[in-house]
Protein backbone atom coordinates (compact mmCIF):
# COMPACT_ATOMS: atom_id res chain seq x y z
CA UNK A 1 0.00 0.00 0.00
CA UNK A 2 1.43 3.33 -1.00
CA UNK A 3 1.35 6.28 1.16
CA UNK A 4 1.07 9.98 0.48
CA UNK A 5 3.90 11.72 1.52
CA UNK A 6 2.70 15.72 0.20
CA UNK A 7 -0.88 16.83 -0.61
CA UNK A 8 -2.02 19.93 -2.09
CA UNK A 9 -5.48 21.33 -1.94
CA UNK A 10 -6.40 24.59 -3.78
CA UNK A 11 -3.07 26.08 -3.92
CA UNK A 12 -3.25 30.16 -5.09
CA UNK A 13 0.14 31.64 -4.90
CA UNK A 14 0.28 35.67 -6.22
CA UNK A 15 3.92 36.74 -7.17
CA UNK A 16 4.79 40.40 -8.02
CA UNK A 17 0.92 40.70 -8.15
CA UNK A 18 0.88 38.39 -10.86
CA UNK A 19 -1.10 34.53 -9.51
CA UNK A 20 1.26 32.44 -10.69
CA UNK A 21 -0.21 29.09 -8.88
CA UNK A 22 -4.04 28.71 -9.76
CA UNK A 23 -5.87 26.11 -7.80
CA UNK A 24 -3.45 23.64 -7.96
CA UNK A 25 -4.68 20.73 -6.29
CA UNK A 26 -2.81 17.02 -6.59
CA UNK A 27 -1.21 14.23 -4.54
CA UNK A 28 2.28 12.65 -4.44
CA UNK A 29 3.11 8.98 -3.14
CA UNK A 30 5.77 8.09 -1.22
CA UNK A 31 8.72 6.86 -3.48
CA UNK A 32 7.49 8.77 -6.55
CA UNK A 33 9.89 10.51 -8.81
CA UNK A 34 8.08 13.76 -9.75
CA UNK A 35 8.48 15.86 -12.71
CA UNK A 36 7.19 19.66 -12.93
CA UNK A 37 7.31 20.61 -16.46
CA UNK A 38 6.43 23.82 -18.18
CA UNK A 39 8.06 26.69 -20.35
CA UNK A 40 9.95 29.49 -18.45
CA UNK A 41 8.13 31.61 -16.38
CA UNK A 42 4.82 29.25 -15.87
CA UNK A 43 5.92 29.08 -12.22
CA UNK A 44 7.50 25.55 -11.72
CA UNK A 45 10.50 27.66 -9.59
CA UNK A 46 7.25 29.31 -7.89
CA UNK A 47 5.52 25.99 -7.19
CA UNK A 48 8.67 24.57 -5.42
CA UNK A 49 9.10 27.73 -2.65
CA UNK A 50 5.38 27.30 -2.17
CA UNK A 51 6.14 23.98 -1.35
CA UNK A 52 8.75 24.69 0.60
CA UNK A 53 6.98 27.46 2.40
CA UNK A 54 9.35 29.89 1.65
CA UNK A 55 6.90 31.89 0.04
CA UNK A 56 3.27 32.95 0.88
CA UNK A 57 0.72 31.14 -0.27
CA UNK A 58 -3.36 30.32 -0.28
CA UNK A 59 -4.18 26.83 0.40
CA UNK A 60 -2.68 23.72 1.89
CA UNK A 61 0.46 22.54 1.61
CA UNK A 62 0.89 19.27 3.79
CA UNK A 63 3.93 17.33 4.01
CA UNK A 64 3.61 13.36 5.81
CA UNK A 65 4.95 13.65 9.59
CA UNK A 66 8.97 12.33 9.27
CA UNK A 67 9.74 14.16 5.99
CA UNK A 68 13.27 15.43 5.77
CA UNK A 69 13.97 17.74 3.22
CA UNK A 70 16.81 18.79 1.48
CA UNK A 71 16.30 21.41 -1.36
CA UNK A 72 19.09 22.27 -4.80
CA UNK A 73 18.23 25.88 -5.88
CA UNK A 74 18.66 26.80 -9.41
CA UNK A 75 22.30 26.28 -9.85
CA UNK A 76 24.59 29.69 -9.68
CA UNK A 77 22.03 32.43 -10.68
CA UNK A 78 20.19 31.93 -6.91
CA UNK A 79 23.73 30.38 -5.57
CA UNK A 80 26.02 33.08 -4.97
CA UNK A 81 28.92 31.02 -3.51
CA UNK A 82 30.90 31.18 -6.33
CA UNK A 83 31.72 34.99 -4.81
CA UNK A 84 32.72 33.53 -1.79
CA UNK A 85 36.30 31.64 -0.49
CA UNK A 86 35.13 29.03 0.47
CA UNK A 87 36.50 25.26 -0.12
CA UNK A 88 34.46 21.97 -0.81
CA UNK A 89 35.30 20.89 2.47
CA UNK A 90 34.16 24.31 4.69
CA UNK A 91 31.57 24.19 2.46
CA UNK A 92 30.34 20.94 4.05
CA UNK A 93 31.33 21.89 7.18
CA UNK A 94 28.65 24.68 7.52
CA UNK A 95 26.30 21.66 7.70
CA UNK A 96 28.34 20.43 10.19
CA UNK A 97 29.31 17.35 8.14
CA UNK A 98 32.47 15.37 9.32
CA UNK A 99 32.17 12.56 6.80
CA UNK A 100 31.98 15.05 3.55
CA UNK A 101 34.16 12.22 1.50
CA UNK A 102 31.08 9.42 1.76
CA UNK A 103 29.04 11.58 0.21
CA UNK A 104 31.59 13.46 -2.68
CA UNK A 105 32.13 9.55 -3.50
CA UNK A 106 28.42 8.96 -4.05
CA UNK A 107 28.24 11.68 -6.71
CA UNK A 108 31.41 10.04 -8.30
CA UNK A 109 34.11 12.84 -7.04
CA UNK A 110 37.11 11.99 -5.55
CA UNK A 111 38.72 12.65 -2.68
CA UNK A 112 41.28 15.76 -3.66
CA UNK A 113 37.95 18.02 -4.63
CA UNK A 114 37.83 18.61 -0.58
CA UNK A 115 40.63 20.91 -1.04
CA UNK A 116 39.11 23.08 -4.30
CA UNK A 117 37.74 26.46 -4.11
CA UNK A 118 33.98 26.09 -4.60
CA UNK A 119 34.67 29.04 -6.95
CA UNK A 120 36.85 27.26 -9.61
CA UNK A 121 34.56 24.02 -9.93
CA UNK A 122 33.51 23.49 -13.08
CA UNK A 123 29.58 23.76 -13.34
CA UNK A 124 28.96 20.32 -13.75
CA UNK A 125 31.32 19.37 -10.58
CA UNK A 126 29.81 22.33 -8.78
CA UNK A 127 26.04 20.81 -8.98
CA UNK A 128 27.47 17.29 -7.97
CA UNK A 129 28.89 18.92 -4.85
CA UNK A 130 25.36 20.64 -4.04
CA UNK A 131 23.37 17.03 -4.54
CA UNK A 132 26.55 15.54 -2.39
CA UNK A 133 25.99 18.69 0.06
CA UNK A 134 22.36 18.35 0.49
CA UNK A 135 22.10 14.41 1.38
CA UNK A 136 24.10 15.11 4.53
CA UNK A 137 20.97 15.37 5.92
CA UNK A 138 19.99 11.97 5.22
CA UNK A 139 16.57 13.51 3.48
CA UNK A 140 13.90 11.34 2.36
CA UNK A 141 12.63 13.44 -0.03
CA UNK A 142 14.69 15.88 -2.37
CA UNK A 143 13.34 18.81 -4.34
CA UNK A 144 15.44 20.35 -7.34
CA UNK A 145 14.89 23.18 -9.10
CA UNK A 146 16.55 22.76 -12.94
CA UNK A 147 19.53 20.67 -11.89
CA UNK A 148 21.38 20.21 -14.47
CA UNK A 149 20.93 23.91 -16.11
CA UNK A 150 24.63 24.94 -18.13
CA UNK A 151 25.90 21.61 -17.33
CA UNK A 152 26.81 19.64 -20.81
CA UNK A 153 25.47 16.48 -21.67
CA UNK A 154 27.82 14.35 -20.15
CA UNK A 155 27.64 16.12 -16.62
CA UNK A 156 24.10 16.00 -17.57
CA UNK A 157 23.77 12.27 -17.66
CA UNK A 158 25.44 11.91 -14.59
CA UNK A 159 23.30 13.81 -12.70
CA UNK A 160 20.17 12.12 -13.71
CA UNK A 161 21.68 8.60 -13.58
CA UNK A 162 22.48 9.87 -9.38
CA UNK A 163 18.97 11.08 -9.27
CA UNK A 164 17.92 7.74 -10.48
CA UNK A 165 19.86 5.70 -7.75
CA UNK A 166 18.41 8.40 -5.14
CA UNK A 167 15.34 7.03 -5.97
CA UNK A 168 16.17 3.35 -5.86
CA UNK A 169 17.29 3.93 -2.38
CA UNK A 170 13.51 5.46 -1.85
CA UNK A 171 14.36 9.03 -1.69
CA UNK A 172 10.97 10.74 -2.93
CA UNK A 173 12.25 13.01 -5.82
CA UNK A 174 10.04 16.51 -7.40
CA UNK A 175 12.03 17.91 -9.93
CA UNK A 176 11.19 21.22 -12.13
CA UNK A 177 12.59 21.27 -15.42
CA UNK A 178 12.01 21.48 -18.77
CA UNK A 179 13.57 19.20 -20.61
CA UNK A 180 10.71 16.49 -21.74
CA UNK A 181 13.12 13.50 -22.36
CA UNK A 182 13.61 13.61 -18.46
CA UNK A 183 10.27 12.81 -18.02
CA UNK A 184 10.14 9.22 -20.08
CA UNK A 185 12.91 8.21 -18.94
CA UNK A 186 13.18 8.68 -15.09
CA UNK A 187 10.23 9.76 -13.79
CA UNK A 188 6.86 8.25 -12.34
CA UNK A 189 4.83 10.83 -12.54
CA UNK A 190 4.44 14.26 -14.02
CA UNK A 191 2.92 17.71 -13.39
CA UNK A 192 2.84 19.97 -15.99
CA UNK A 193 2.24 23.84 -15.68
CA UNK A 194 1.56 26.56 -18.78
CA UNK A 195 1.06 30.37 -18.65
CA UNK A 196 -2.07 29.69 -19.65
CA UNK A 197 -2.87 27.87 -16.11
CA UNK A 198 -3.55 24.93 -17.89
CA UNK A 199 -2.33 21.73 -15.70
CA UNK A 200 -2.12 18.18 -15.63
CA UNK A 201 -0.84 15.57 -13.76
CA UNK A 202 -0.67 12.51 -14.16
CA UNK A 203 1.36 9.02 -15.50
CA UNK A 204 4.10 10.45 -17.76
CA UNK A 205 2.62 7.78 -20.59
CA UNK A 206 -0.53 10.10 -20.31
CA UNK A 207 1.88 13.08 -21.38
CA UNK A 208 0.85 12.65 -25.13
CA UNK A 209 2.36 15.27 -27.88
CA UNK A 210 -0.72 16.44 -28.14
CA UNK A 211 -0.98 17.57 -24.41
CA UNK A 212 2.52 18.61 -24.86
CA UNK A 213 1.41 21.28 -27.84
CA UNK A 214 -1.03 22.27 -25.64
CA UNK A 215 1.32 23.38 -22.53
CA UNK A 216 4.15 25.23 -25.39
CA UNK A 217 2.08 26.52 -27.46
CA UNK A 218 2.76 25.72 -31.23
CA UNK A 219 5.82 23.41 -31.52
CA UNK A 220 8.33 22.00 -28.40
CA UNK A 221 11.12 23.81 -27.97
CA UNK A 222 14.05 22.77 -25.66
CA UNK A 223 15.85 25.38 -24.60
CA UNK A 224 19.28 24.88 -23.03
CA UNK A 225 21.31 27.57 -21.10
CA UNK A 226 24.74 27.82 -22.85
CA UNK A 227 27.40 29.47 -20.50
CA UNK B 1 50.51 58.89 29.29
CA UNK B 2 52.31 54.93 29.06
CA UNK B 3 49.53 53.37 30.33
CA UNK B 4 47.38 55.11 28.71
CA UNK B 5 49.25 54.63 25.54
CA UNK B 6 49.20 50.69 26.12
CA UNK B 7 45.88 50.59 27.10
CA UNK B 8 44.69 51.74 24.12
CA UNK B 9 47.22 49.68 21.72
CA UNK B 10 45.47 46.48 23.64
CA UNK B 11 42.04 47.53 23.50
CA UNK B 12 42.43 48.83 19.97
CA UNK B 13 43.83 46.14 18.74
CA UNK B 14 41.55 43.59 20.23
CA UNK B 15 38.67 45.66 18.69
CA UNK B 16 40.03 45.77 15.50
CA UNK B 17 40.34 41.55 15.52
CA UNK B 18 36.92 41.66 16.68
CA UNK B 19 35.78 44.23 13.94
CA UNK B 20 37.78 41.97 11.28
CA UNK B 21 36.09 38.64 12.12
CA UNK B 22 32.78 39.66 12.31
CA UNK B 23 32.93 41.88 9.02
CA UNK B 24 33.95 38.72 7.64
CA UNK B 25 30.57 37.85 7.65
CA UNK B 26 29.45 40.67 5.67
CA UNK B 27 29.37 39.00 2.61
CA UNK B 28 25.94 40.40 1.05
CA UNK B 29 25.77 43.80 -0.10
CA UNK B 30 22.53 43.98 2.15
CA UNK B 31 24.56 43.74 5.39
CA UNK B 32 27.94 45.91 4.19
CA UNK B 33 25.22 48.77 4.52
CA UNK B 34 24.00 48.00 8.02
CA UNK B 35 27.40 48.93 9.49
CA UNK B 36 27.21 52.54 8.04
CA UNK B 37 23.91 53.38 9.51
CA UNK B 38 24.92 51.99 12.66
CA UNK B 39 27.96 53.72 12.74
CA UNK B 40 26.26 57.53 12.74
CA UNK B 41 23.55 56.36 15.24
CA UNK B 42 26.18 56.84 17.67
CA UNK B 43 26.49 60.17 17.73
CA UNK B 44 23.43 60.88 19.67
CA UNK B 45 24.83 58.73 22.53
CA UNK B 46 28.08 60.17 21.77
CA UNK B 47 26.96 63.66 22.48
CA UNK B 48 24.93 62.74 25.49
CA UNK B 49 27.88 61.13 27.09
CA UNK B 50 29.77 63.76 26.50
CA UNK B 51 27.68 66.54 27.80
CA UNK B 52 26.68 64.30 30.67
CA UNK B 53 30.47 63.25 31.35
CA UNK B 54 30.20 59.38 31.54
CA UNK B 55 31.45 56.65 28.53
CA UNK B 56 30.83 57.35 25.34
CA UNK B 57 30.93 53.88 24.45
CA UNK B 58 28.04 53.55 27.18
CA UNK B 59 26.25 56.26 25.69
CA UNK B 60 26.54 55.05 22.39
CA UNK B 61 25.41 51.32 23.33
CA UNK B 62 21.39 52.39 23.67
CA UNK B 63 21.20 54.36 20.33
CA UNK B 64 23.11 51.56 17.99
CA UNK B 65 21.23 48.69 20.05
CA UNK B 66 18.41 50.91 18.76
CA UNK B 67 19.16 51.39 15.54
CA UNK B 68 20.13 47.08 14.84
CA UNK B 69 16.32 46.68 16.36
CA UNK B 70 14.83 49.50 13.81
CA UNK B 71 16.93 48.12 10.57
CA UNK B 72 16.02 44.54 11.71
CA UNK B 73 12.26 45.84 11.81
CA UNK B 74 12.53 47.90 8.82
CA UNK B 75 13.96 45.05 6.63
CA UNK B 76 11.16 42.41 7.76
CA UNK B 77 8.08 44.94 7.80
CA UNK B 78 8.36 46.47 4.52
CA UNK B 79 9.75 45.80 0.69
CA UNK B 80 11.49 49.20 0.28
CA UNK B 81 15.26 48.61 -1.09
CA UNK B 82 17.92 48.21 1.97
CA UNK B 83 19.74 51.53 0.31
CA UNK B 84 16.81 53.83 1.36
CA UNK B 85 16.26 51.97 4.71
CA UNK B 86 19.94 52.83 5.29
CA UNK B 87 19.40 56.46 4.75
CA UNK B 88 16.42 56.95 6.44
CA UNK B 89 18.55 56.04 9.52
CA UNK B 90 22.04 57.22 8.85
CA UNK B 91 20.44 60.64 8.42
CA UNK B 92 17.69 59.88 11.87
CA UNK B 93 21.35 59.56 13.55
CA UNK B 94 23.27 62.61 12.40
CA UNK B 95 20.53 64.87 12.48
CA UNK B 96 19.54 63.89 16.13
CA UNK B 97 22.95 64.52 17.14
CA UNK B 98 23.82 67.79 15.44
CA UNK B 99 20.43 69.08 17.37
CA UNK B 100 22.58 69.24 20.84
CA UNK B 101 26.32 67.78 19.85
CA UNK B 102 28.36 70.35 21.57
CA UNK B 103 30.48 71.69 19.29
CA UNK B 104 33.57 71.77 20.67
CA UNK B 105 33.59 68.20 21.90
CA UNK B 106 32.35 67.52 17.93
CA UNK B 107 35.87 66.36 16.91
CA UNK B 108 35.86 63.56 20.08
CA UNK B 109 32.73 62.55 18.72
CA UNK B 110 33.78 62.42 14.62
CA UNK B 111 36.65 61.04 14.59
CA UNK B 112 37.46 59.72 17.98
CA UNK B 113 40.18 60.28 20.56
CA UNK B 114 42.26 57.48 22.60
CA UNK B 115 43.03 59.30 25.34
CA UNK B 116 39.30 58.22 26.08
CA UNK B 117 40.52 54.83 27.00
CA UNK B 118 41.07 54.64 31.12
CA UNK B 119 42.28 51.46 32.76
CA UNK B 120 38.50 50.62 34.14
CA UNK B 121 37.56 51.02 30.14
CA UNK B 122 39.69 48.20 29.43
CA UNK B 123 38.28 45.81 32.21
CA UNK B 124 35.12 46.21 31.13
CA UNK B 125 35.57 46.19 27.20
CA UNK B 126 37.61 42.66 27.07
CA UNK B 127 35.73 40.43 28.22
CA UNK B 128 33.04 42.19 26.40
CA UNK B 129 35.12 41.66 23.49
CA UNK B 130 35.97 38.14 24.11
CA UNK B 131 31.76 37.29 24.69
CA UNK B 132 30.93 39.14 21.42
CA UNK B 133 33.97 36.95 19.46
CA UNK B 134 32.74 33.85 20.67
CA UNK B 135 29.08 34.62 20.03
CA UNK B 136 30.44 35.55 16.55
CA UNK B 137 32.20 31.97 16.09
CA UNK B 138 28.99 30.04 17.25
CA UNK B 139 26.98 31.63 14.71
CA UNK B 140 29.57 31.74 11.90
CA UNK B 141 28.76 29.01 9.83
CA UNK B 142 24.45 30.03 9.99
CA UNK B 143 25.19 33.63 9.02
CA UNK B 144 27.22 32.51 6.80
CA UNK B 145 25.04 30.22 5.29
CA UNK B 146 22.15 32.93 5.06
CA UNK B 147 24.34 34.73 3.25
CA UNK B 148 24.80 32.56 0.40
CA UNK B 149 20.79 31.54 0.17
CA UNK B 150 18.30 32.37 2.52
CA UNK B 151 16.22 30.06 0.72
CA UNK B 152 18.91 27.04 1.65
CA UNK B 153 18.81 28.25 5.43
CA UNK B 154 15.48 27.77 5.32
CA UNK B 155 15.26 24.76 4.15
CA UNK B 156 17.92 23.40 6.46
CA UNK B 157 15.43 24.70 8.86
CA UNK B 158 17.64 28.09 10.00
CA UNK B 159 15.55 30.93 11.30
CA UNK B 160 16.99 33.43 9.41
CA UNK B 161 15.16 36.36 11.28
CA UNK B 162 16.43 35.48 14.68
CA UNK B 163 20.42 35.25 12.95
CA UNK B 164 20.32 38.28 11.16
CA UNK B 165 19.23 39.74 14.63
CA UNK B 166 21.78 38.40 16.83
CA UNK B 167 24.20 39.80 14.23
CA UNK B 168 23.00 42.84 13.82
CA UNK B 169 23.25 43.32 17.51
CA UNK B 170 27.13 42.00 17.27
CA UNK B 171 27.79 44.88 14.77
CA UNK B 172 25.95 47.01 17.19
CA UNK B 173 28.51 46.28 20.19
CA UNK B 174 31.27 46.60 17.99
CA UNK B 175 30.60 49.81 16.43
CA UNK B 176 29.62 51.35 20.13
CA UNK B 177 32.76 49.91 21.17
CA UNK B 178 34.70 51.18 18.40
CA UNK B 179 33.23 54.35 18.58
CA UNK B 180 35.40 55.46 21.30
CA UNK B 181 38.25 54.91 19.28
CA UNK B 182 38.13 56.19 15.38
CA UNK B 183 34.74 58.03 16.11
CA UNK B 184 30.75 57.66 14.92
CA UNK B 185 31.20 58.49 11.22
CA UNK B 186 34.15 56.25 10.50
CA UNK B 187 33.37 53.04 12.61
CA UNK B 188 31.35 51.44 9.96
CA UNK B 189 35.05 50.69 8.01
CA UNK B 190 36.75 49.12 10.78
CA UNK B 191 33.70 46.34 10.53
CA UNK B 192 33.73 46.49 6.45
CA UNK B 193 37.32 46.92 5.16
CA UNK B 194 39.47 44.16 7.14
CA UNK B 195 37.41 41.70 5.07
CA UNK B 196 37.02 43.49 1.74
CA UNK B 197 41.03 43.15 2.20
CA UNK B 198 40.75 39.60 3.31
CA UNK B 199 38.62 38.62 0.37
CA UNK B 200 41.12 39.90 -2.14
CA UNK B 201 43.62 37.63 -0.84
CA UNK B 202 42.18 34.41 0.11
CA UNK B 203 40.89 30.99 -1.45
CA UNK B 204 39.50 29.42 1.55
CA UNK B 205 37.29 30.39 4.65
CA UNK B 206 39.93 29.86 7.40
CA UNK B 207 42.46 32.04 5.27
CA UNK B 208 39.90 34.57 5.06
CA UNK B 209 38.60 34.41 8.79
CA UNK B 210 42.14 34.91 9.88
CA UNK B 211 43.61 37.89 7.31
CA UNK B 212 40.43 39.74 8.33
CA UNK B 213 40.81 39.74 11.74
CA UNK B 214 45.13 40.11 11.38
CA UNK B 215 44.45 43.24 9.07
CA UNK B 216 41.69 44.54 11.76
CA UNK B 217 43.88 44.57 14.89
CA UNK B 218 47.08 45.79 12.71
CA UNK B 219 45.72 48.82 11.44
CA UNK B 220 43.95 49.79 14.96
CA UNK B 221 47.88 49.66 16.09
CA UNK B 222 49.28 51.35 13.10
CA UNK B 223 46.11 54.28 13.30
CA UNK B 224 47.09 54.42 16.82
CA UNK B 225 50.57 54.37 16.88
CA UNK B 226 51.24 57.20 14.11
CA UNK B 227 48.43 59.33 15.81
CA UNK B 228 50.74 59.30 18.63
CA UNK B 229 53.76 59.88 16.48
CA UNK B 230 52.48 62.79 14.52
CA UNK B 231 49.95 64.29 16.48
CA UNK B 232 46.74 63.97 14.35
CA UNK B 233 43.03 62.31 14.65
CA UNK B 234 43.60 58.72 15.42
CA UNK B 235 40.29 57.74 13.82
CA UNK B 236 41.25 58.75 10.43
CA UNK B 237 44.60 57.23 10.71
CA UNK B 238 43.20 54.25 11.29
CA UNK B 239 40.82 54.13 8.54
CA UNK B 240 43.58 55.30 6.59
CA UNK B 241 45.82 52.38 7.20
CA UNK B 242 43.30 50.20 6.69
CA UNK B 243 42.86 51.60 3.04
CA UNK B 244 46.45 51.48 2.95
CA UNK B 245 46.12 47.29 3.79
CA UNK B 246 43.07 47.43 1.23
CA UNK B 247 45.57 49.03 -1.50
CA UNK B 248 48.03 46.54 -0.48
CA UNK B 249 45.64 43.15 -0.98
CA UNK B 250 44.90 44.87 -4.49
CA UNK B 251 48.54 44.69 -5.77
CA UNK B 252 49.45 41.32 -4.46
CA UNK B 253 46.05 39.90 -5.74
CA UNK B 254 48.07 41.19 -9.13
CA UNK B 255 50.71 38.83 -8.68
Amino acid sequence: MSETILSVKNLNVTFNEEKVINNLSFELERGAFLTILGPNGCGKTVLLRALLRLIPYNGEVSWAKNVRISYLPQGFTHLALKDYPISVKEFFELKNAKDAEKYLEFVGLGKDIVKKNMGDLSLGTFQRVLMAWSLISEPNVLLLDEPTTGIDVQGEITVYNLLSELWKKGITILMVTHEIDIVYKHSTSVLCLSKKGFMCYGRPEDLTPKKLREIYGFGIKIYRHVR
Amino acid sequence: MILNLMLSLVVGFFIGIVAGYLGSLMLSRKMSLTAGPLGHLTLPGVALALIYGFDISLGAFPFVILGAIMIWLFEMKTKLPMEALTAVVFTFGVSIALLFLPLDEAETALIGDISKIGFYDTLIVLPLLALTFYVTKTIYSKVFLINVSEDLAKVEGISVKKYNLVYLLLIATIVALGAKLVGGLMTAAIVAIPSASARNLSKNLLNYKILASLFGGISMMLGITLSLAFNLPVGSLIILSNIAIFFLSIIMKRY
